[in-house]
């Protein structure tokens, strides 16, 4: 599931992989020892430095056993989520950078996390950075929480910084995401952090990074709609469906992340902060709460979003956005929500 | 009237080995200015000086903007600089992968300024590059094939186009036409001309080819290890030179 | 000064630094001038310096001493010392030059080369149609050559595409360097025809005319070079 490229003209991503045993999930399983200080953006730090190593978490947790066996139980645990104090308040640094100027590209060391690129460590080093002892984690991969990459990471911060987590959007007051913003709005208070394999919008077209930084530098962005023009004359319209460019708050042109270009609108005007975390290219950004996010466009050929021709098969939902599914192996496919917390609450509600 | 650009006591050094020395030379619109000389007598360098590529060791270049401001090109910030280099200025490089978007169709190449200049209208980038192409005979259903698939010449061409869609005013050439066939280097000198005589622009070219420079420029600027050793009218210069290089230089060529 | 050219004490000598920096002597105290109307024929043997007057006239060659004074509407610019884009403007408003060789680029035609030298001298596009297509057709070039590159043309044909390219446009002064040497009888007498409306017209013409029964036709007044003295070698 690494994440090769930036752009993409697929009409929909590949299916995605289930994840296996939806009752073995935690949640809102944490166990309530976790004491470590959080909330860095908008929040105070609690002083209390060097922070004191945690006891351990679960006793049901398997998956640390796998991830780091010494590390499970007993004393050899890990600081509150992970990261060690010193490397959260330089991430916070970035972050406050990154949100004090909308857009902007900040870079950062990132740390080796236990997990490959691609898997999200950006995104979990910015989660780590921005936790608190109350904070409630959601973690979706393509709209899902049962993915293996969304359970392996709701896990390890279950299990490192022993916080509460959630399916619920609207429980979660984290919520980390690769490829997907949840169709449920996003309220004030909540913060979305995104997994980001290519920060850089403008590296399909310019490969030097001292040009394409000159380039934001001088807001010449003349060569993202070059982008646009060769999909127009490639194939009528604007093909990019996912990772589509956006403009954030008038200024700065924004890669979101390969989502599909069908969530670019709920970005803009957003009441939750929106951060963006790249691992491997050691960067990040943010869009603060209501926030102007234009999605790139020419005037004869404007931005539009996709929409579907049936409704989802499992909730009936119109307006959401559809995975195809392989259900057997004589071909047969259906269309439903890539959001699996959105699907469920719709059938519960129906119920 | 005051030159459209101008140079004095270009000086570029690297190391103990001098690339430019002392150079001075102006232009204005509708001249063509040849620069000629041997690989490695500084023409390079001094093309990227008076481009605002690269900064001289000592000198100055004076360029007239279009609302008649003389300014001093090292007192222009880089924001304003590269804006400048994107619309009043072209730049035609010798190796058409560094002057052209190899990735992006031929379209797409001459549209980006315009984009830059914030062009929005799709239609309307795709009409001014056909008539672009057109105009560097160019065929209509090449638009939106990339420069990978083009000639050498016609990657030459497409050049010319991207950087004269913006209406520049100065438009530096460095060795256009080296590495051509004969009759292709013809057909693109006899383009030059014709494009810079319309337009009224004002066109250094650096060559090493003498009869590109007889053909295309009205002044010449002979160089030799970094200095002007002689400069004037280009067809005196070429058949009544002065100085010894020049001799050497004009009696070197073979005559087809 | 009245004459449209005038020539003062001109001297000239090339230096020749591939061969020791050897000087070769051209011409010293070179003085005439042509008046407006007036056709004057550079006359002497081989060698004793008649192209290079003419060249330096045109500001081709360059004048160690001396100057060379052509009238350009109400001022006079001396040739011999103007800078490069006053030399060009004297070409583009004030002198032609019409020499044996043609010089073009490839691949631009025939018809096109004569317009656009009508255009440079101030014609309007529609004029220099014209007076492109009526000179080429005087001059005996076939038709169907006009939309073809000169380079292709014979050494004849490619003389009478460069006259009509120095004639077309009405410039008071004109330079002509052995115009007529690789023509037939029949379009050297166009050829004259052709000078002598220029002359009748008020333009100064002064030309290399080796060809007696050419210099007769045109009536040019005989400059003598070998009065002139040679330039001493330094």
């Amino acid at each position: 599931m690494s994440d090769a490229r930036t752009f993409g003209t697929d009409a929909h991503p590949s299916p995605r992989l289930r994840g296996e045993g939806r009752d073995d999930l935690v949640v809102g399983a944490a166990s309530p020892k976790g004491d470590g200080e959080g909330g860095a953006v908008g929040g105070a730090f609690s002083g209390e430095l060097p922070h004191p190593r945690l006891p351990p978490l679960f006793a049901d947790d398997d998956v640390g056993k796998t991830l780091s066996p010494q590390a499970g139980r007993g004393d050899a645990a890990y600081n509150f989520a992970y990261l060690d104090e010193g490397t959260k308040r330089m991430i916070r640094r970035a972050l406050l950078k990154a949100v004090a100027v909308p857009g902007y590209q900040v870079p950062f060391a990132s740390r080796e996390m236990p997990m490959p690129y691609g898997w999200g460590t950006g995104g979990v080093q910015v989660t780590a950075a921005i936790l608190g002892r109350s904070d409630v984690l959601k973690v979706i991969d393509q709209g899902a929480d049962d993915t293996t990459n969304a359970v392996s990471i709701r896990r390890f911060f279950a299990k490192t910084a022993g916080i509460a987590t959630t399916t619920r959007t609207g429980e979660a007051t984290v919520i980390q995401t690769r490829h997907r913003i949840p169709e449920t709005p996003l309220t004030e208070g909540q913060t979305l952090v995104y997994q980001v394999p290519i920060p850089e919008p403008l590296r399909f077209l310019e490969p030097r990074e001292t040009e394409t930084r000159q380039m934001h530098a001088l807001a010449e962005y003349g060569l993202m709609h070059v982008k646009l023009y060769e999909d127009i004359s490639r194939h009528g319209h604007i093909a990019t469906t996912y990772a589509y460019p956006v403009e954030v708050a008038g200024r700065y042109v924004m890669d979101p992340s390969p989502t599909p270009k069908f969530d670019n609108p709920k970005m803009d005007d957003c009441p939750a902060l929106q951060l963006f975390g790249a691992g491997r290219e050691r960067r990040i950004y943010a869009v603060p709460p209501y926030t102007r996010v234009r999605s790139l466009d020419f005037e004869d050929h404007p931005f539009t979003v996709q929409s579907f021709d049936r409704p989802c098969a499992l909730c009936g939902a119109e307006g959401h956005y559809l995975d195809e599914v392989v259900t057997d192996d004589a071909g047969g496919r259906m269309f439903i929500c890539s959001d699996t917390d959105a699907c469920e609450t719709r059938r519960e509600g129906a119920q | 009237m005051t030159p459209l650009l101008s140079a004095h006591g270009l000086t570029k050094t690297y190391g103990p080995r001098i690339a430019c020395a002392g150079v001075d030379l102006d232009i204005t619109e509708g001249e063509v200015l040849a620069i000629v000389g041997e690989s490695g007598s500084g023409k390079s360098t001094l093309l990227s000086m008076l481009a605002g590529e690269l900064a001289p060791d000592a000198g100055e270049i004076r360029y007239r903007d279009r609302e008649g401001r003389v300014r001093a090109l090292g007192a222009i910030g880089p924001a304003e600089l590269r804006s400048l280099a994107r619309t009043d200025w072209g730049f035609v490089r010798q190796d058409a992968a560094q002057g052209l978007r190899m990735a992006v169709s031929a379209g797409g190449n001459v549209g980006e300024r315009l984009m830059g200049l914030g062009e929005r209208h799709y239609g309307n980038i795709r009409a001014c590059a056909l008539d672009w192409l057109d105009r560097v005979e160019i065929a209509a259903d090449r638009i939106d094939d990339p420069p990978t698939r083009f000639s050498g010449g016609m990657r030459q061409r497409l050049q010319i186009a991207r950087n004269l869609v913006t209406a520049p005013r100065l438009v530096l050439m460095d060795e256009p036409t080296s590495g051509l066939d004969v009759s292709v280097q013809a057909r693109l000198l006899d383009l030059i001309r014709r494009l810079s005589g319309e337009l009224g622009l004002a066109v250094v070219i650096v060559t090493h080819d003498l009869a590109v420079a007889r053909l295309l420029s009205h002044r010449i600027a002979v160089m030799r290890a970094g200095r002007v050793v002689e400069t004037g009218l280009t067809d005196q210069v070429l058949d009544d030179p002065a100085d010894a290089y020049t001799q050497l230089l004009v009696s070197s060529v073979l005559a087809a | 000064m009245t004459a449209a050219l005038e020539f003062r004490d001109v001297a000239k000598s090339f230096t020749l630094h591939l061969r020791g920096g050897a000087v070769l002597p051209v011409i010293a105290g070179a003085n005439f001038s042509v008046a407006p109307g007036e056709c004057a024929v550079l006359w002497g043997p081989s060698g004793t310096g008649k192209s290079s007057l003419l060249r330096m006239a045109y500001g081709n060659y360059r004048c160690d001493t001396g100057a060379i004074l052509v009238r350009d509407g109400a001022r006079v610019v001396d040739v011999a010392t103007a800078a490069p884009r006053e030399v060009l403007a004297l070409r583009a408003r004030t002198m032609s030059y019409v020499s044996q060789f043609l010089r073009v680029i490839p691949r631009v035609s025939a018809q096109d080369v004569v317009e656009a030298a009508g255009r440079e001298g101030g014609l309007s596009e529609g004029e220099a149609r014209d007076r492109a297509g009526d000179l080429l057709f005087r001059l005996n070039l076939p038709e169907r050559l006009w939309d073809l590159p000169p380079a292709t043309f014979s050494g004849g044909e490619q003389q009478r595409v460069n006259i009509a390219r120095g004639l077309i446009a009405p410039r008071p002064v004109l330079l002509l360097d052995e115009p007529t040497a690789s023509l037939d009888g029949q379009n050297r007498a166009v050829v004259a025809e052709l000078i002598e409306e220029r002359r009748a017209a008020g333009a100064a013409i002064l030309g290399i005319v080796h060809d007696a029964a050419m210099r007769e036709a045109i009536g040019g007044r005989i400059i003598d070079v070998t009065r002139f003295g040679t330039a001493r070698a330094a």
